[in-house]
C-alpha cells in the first residue's frame, strides 16, 4: 500500500530549478535506493518528500494528505530522515540524542512516558548502542555516530524511513550490517524505506528498487536487474565501469585499472 | 546523581551569594544589625540594607540569571558557543529602547517595558537581515547583530548628547551603560521581576525544542520541531530576559556567554538542565561580581561590567583551550 508519494514535482532553490516532474511512490515494505551523478538531484528529491522543500509544481501525498497541509509534528509521528550532517558541537550522551527522536511524540513541555523511555531503549538496543548510551556523541567515530542517528530516527517509531547517505562513515563491514538491519525492518515491520546511496553495488544487494536520476529527473525505476544495466549505468556513470551479473542481481565494477 | 549533585550546589552557592550581598557592603554593619534591618529596624542600617543592599542583589539575580539563559538559549538555536544576547544585537536594541525612554521622562517601571520591546525590534531585525536573499545562518545572524549593534550605538550616542533630560547625568548614563546593577525604585524592580518570571518560564517550556536543533534546524523540522515558531519563540524569551538584564544593569559582558559553556561540562547539553542550571549559576555569578564591584574600591564603586569582564574573558578562554585540548 503506497503511502509516500510524488507526482509530478518540480523544486529548486532561488532562480534555479533542480527537479523536474519527478514520480515516485514508496509503499510499505519497500526498499527505494535512489542513486544518481552528483547533482542529479537525489539530496533534493529526499528533502521535497520530507516536507523539507516546498514543490514548485506538482505534490507530494502522505498516504492521502497533501505534505504541505501538515504540521511537522504530525509528519515526524510518520516520517524519520537520518540526516548526512552528523556534526554536534555540544556534548550531548548518545542516549539523548536518540531521545530527540521522541520529540514530536512528548508533552507540551517536554514530559517524556515510560513508552518514550521504552523506544529509547529499543533503539539503542536495534543498534547495538548499550556500551556507548552515556558517551558523549562528539567523542564518538564517524560510524558510531551514524548509528546513533540512525537509532535517533528509527525511535521516531515512523513508519516512513528516508537516509541521505547512511553508509558514508561506516566500514564496509557496517555498511552491510546497516542496510540488513533496514531491510529486515522493511520485512518484519513493514516501513517503507528510500535510502539515497553512492554506492551501485550496495544499492543493488539491498534495494527492491532502484531509482537511478539524472538532471534532476528519474530516468528509470525499477528492480536492480532492470535499472543498473550496462546501458544505463554507462549513459549515466560513463563509459569506466562494467556490469556483472552476481547472484541473480547486477555488481558494478571499475573496467580496467584506474593507475596509468 | 551527578546532575542533582550539581543543582544542589548551585542552589546553595547561590543563597550564599545572596546572603553575602546582604551582609558585606562598604559600609560594615554587624549580621545581627542586618538580620534586623531585614525585619524592618527603622535606623540607618536599616535604609541601607532594605533600600540598598536588598534591591541591588535582587536585581543581580535577575540580571545575571537572565543573561545566562538567553545565552544558552541562543547557543542551542544557534548551535553556536559564541551567541550571547551581545553579538545577536538584542541588547544593543534594549540599550538604545532604554536611553529613548529616559530620555522622553517616563517613569522608571516603564525603563524595562521599553528595553523589552528595543530587545524585540533589534532582534526582529536581525533575523530578517539574516534571512535576506537566503537562510539564516549562524554567520550572517552574527553579521547582522555586528552591524545593528553598531548602528543603535550611533543613535543612542546622539539621543545622550541631544537630550537635556540625560546630560544632567550624562556620567550616571554611562556608567550604567558600562554594566551597573542600578535599582532605581521597587516599582522598576517588580516589573522587571515580572519580565524575567515570564521569559525564565518561557526559556524552560522551550527547552526540549532547543534541543532538537543539536544537528541543525533541517533535522529539527524532521523531529516534530516548527522550526518559524520556534525562533519566533526563543528569540520573543531572550529579547523578555536581556530586556529586563538591560534595563536593570546595562551591559554586562560574558555572563550570557561562559556561565552556559562553563556548565554543559557539569551538567550536559540537555537544554532541560542546561537553562534552569544557567539561571542560577548566572544569578549566583553576578550577585557576587556585584559584591566585587561594591567593595573592592570602596567608598569608590567599579561598573559591575569591569567586573565580569575581569573574570569572564580569561575563564572563557581557558574554556576554549580545554575544550580544543580534548577534541584534539
Amino acid at each position: 500500500m503506497t503511502v509516500l508519494e510524488a507526482r509530478a514535482v518540480s523544486a529548486g532553490y532561488g532562480a534555479g530549478t533542480v527537479l523536474r516532474d519527478c514520480t515516485l511512490s514508496l509503499a510499505s515494505g519497500d526498499v527505494l535506493a535512489v542513486v544518481g551523478p552528483n547533482g542529479a538531484g537525489k539530496s533534493t528529491l529526499l528533502r521535497v518528500l520530507a516536507g523539507l522543500l516546498r514543490p514548485r509544481a506538482g505534490s507530494v501525498s502522505l498516504d492521502a494528505a497533501d505534505i504541505v497541509s501538515l504540521s511537522r509534528a504530525a509528519i515526524a509521528r510518520r516520517i524519520a530522515v537520518v540526516p548526512q550532517i552528523l556534526d554536534t558541537l555540544f556534548p550531548f550522551t548518545v542516549r539523548e540524542i536518540v531521545g530527540l527522536g521522541r520529540t514530536a511524540r512528548l508533552g507540551r513541555f517536554g514530559g517524556a512516558s515510560a513508552g518514550d523511555a521504552a523506544a529509547v531503549d529499543r533503539a539503542i538496543a536495534e543498534l547495538e548502542l548499550g556500551p556507548l548510551a552515556s558517551r558523549r556523541i562528539d567523542r564518538l567515530s564517524g560510524g558510531e555516530r551514524q548509528r546513533a542517528v540512525l537509532a535517533m530516527a528509527l525511535a521516531q517509531e515512523a513508519d516512513v524511513l528516508l537516509l541521505d547517505e547512511p553508509t558514508v562513515h561506516l566500514d564496509p563491514g557496517h555498511q552491510i550490517a546497516t542496510l540488513a538491519h533496514l531491510s529486515r525492518l522493511a520485512r518484519t515491520r513493514g516501513l517503507a524505506i528510500l535510502a539515497v546511496l553512492h554506492d551501485l553495488n550496495l544499492a543493488s544487494a539491498v534495494a527492491s528498487r532502484v531509482v537511478v536520476m539524472d538532471q534532476g529527473r528519474i530516468v528509470r525505476d525499477a528492480p536492480p536487474g532492470e535499472t543498473l544495466t550496462s546501458e544505463l549505468v554507462a549513459a549515466i556513470f560513463g563509459s569506466g565501469l562494467e556490469v556483472v551479473a552476481r547472484n541473480g542481481s547486477p555488481r558494478v565494477f571499475p573496467a580496467d585499472r584506474i593507475r596509468s | 546523581m551527578r546532575v542533582a549533585t550539581t543543582f544542589v550546589a548551585l542552589a546553595v552557592v547561590l543563597v550564599l551569594s545572596i546572603a553575602a550581598g546582604i551582609l558585606v557592603g562598604s559600609v560594615p554593619i554587624a549580621p545581627g544589625d542586618v538580620l534586623g534591618a531585614l525585619l524592618g529596624s527603622p535606623d540607618v542600617n536599616g535604609t541601607i540594607v532594605r533600600d540598598l543592599r536588598l534591591p541591588r542583589v535582587l536585581g543581580s539575580v535577575l540580571v545575571g540569571g537572565s543573561l545566562a539563559t538567553s545565552g544558552a538559549l541562543l547557543q542551542g538555536l544557534l548551535r553556536n558557543p559564541l551567541a550571547d544576547p551581545f553579538v545577536t544585537g538584542t541588547s544593543a536594541g534594549a540599550t538604545l529602547a532604554a536611553i529613548v525612554a529616559i530620555a522622553l521622562g517616563l517613569s522608571a517601571p516603564l525603563v524595562p517595558l521599553a528595553a523589552f520591546v528595543g530587545a524585540l525590534v533589534a532582534v526582529g531585525l536581525v533575523w530578517r537581515l539574516a534571512r535576506l536573499g537566503g537562510p539564516t545562518t549562524v554567520l550572517t545572524v552574527l553579521l547582522a547583530g555586528i552591524v545593528l549593534t553598531a548602528f543603535a550605538g550611533a543613535v543612542a550616542t546622539f539621543v545622550l548628547v541631544a537630550s537635556d533630560r540625560l546630560a544632567v547625568h550624562l556620567r550616571s548614563v554611562l556608567g550604567w551603560l558600562q554594566g551597573g546593577v542600578s535599582v532605581i525604585d521597587s516599582g522598576e524592580l517588580a516589573v522587571a521581576a515580572a519580565i524575567v518570571t515570564i521569559g525564565l518560564a518561557g526559556a524552560v517550556a522551550l527547552a526540549h525544542r532547543v534541543d532538537a536543533y543539536a544537528f541543525g534546524e533541517e533535522t529539527a523540522a524532521t523531529l516534530g520541531v516548527d522550526p518559524d515558531r520556534t525562533t519566533r519563540a526563543v528569540l520573543g524569551a531572550t529579547a523578555l530576559l536581556s530586556g529586563a538584564a538591560v534595563a536593570l544593569a546595562g551591559l554586562v559582558g560574558f555572563v550570557g556567554l561562559v556561565v552556559p559553556h562553563a556548565l554543559r561540562f557539569a551538567v550536559g547539553a540537555t537544554h532541560r538542565r542546561l537553562v534552569p542550571a544557567s539561571f542560577l549559576a548566572g544569578a549566583a555569578a553576578l550577585v557576587l561580581a556585584d559584591l566585587g564591584a561594591r567593595t573592592l574600591l570602596a567608598p569608590g564603586e567599579l561598573p559591575v561590567g569591569a567586573i565580569t569582564g575581569l573574570v569572564g574573558a580569561p575563564f572563557f578562554l581557558a574554556l576554549l583551550v580545554r575544550s580544543r585540548r580534548v577534541v584534539v
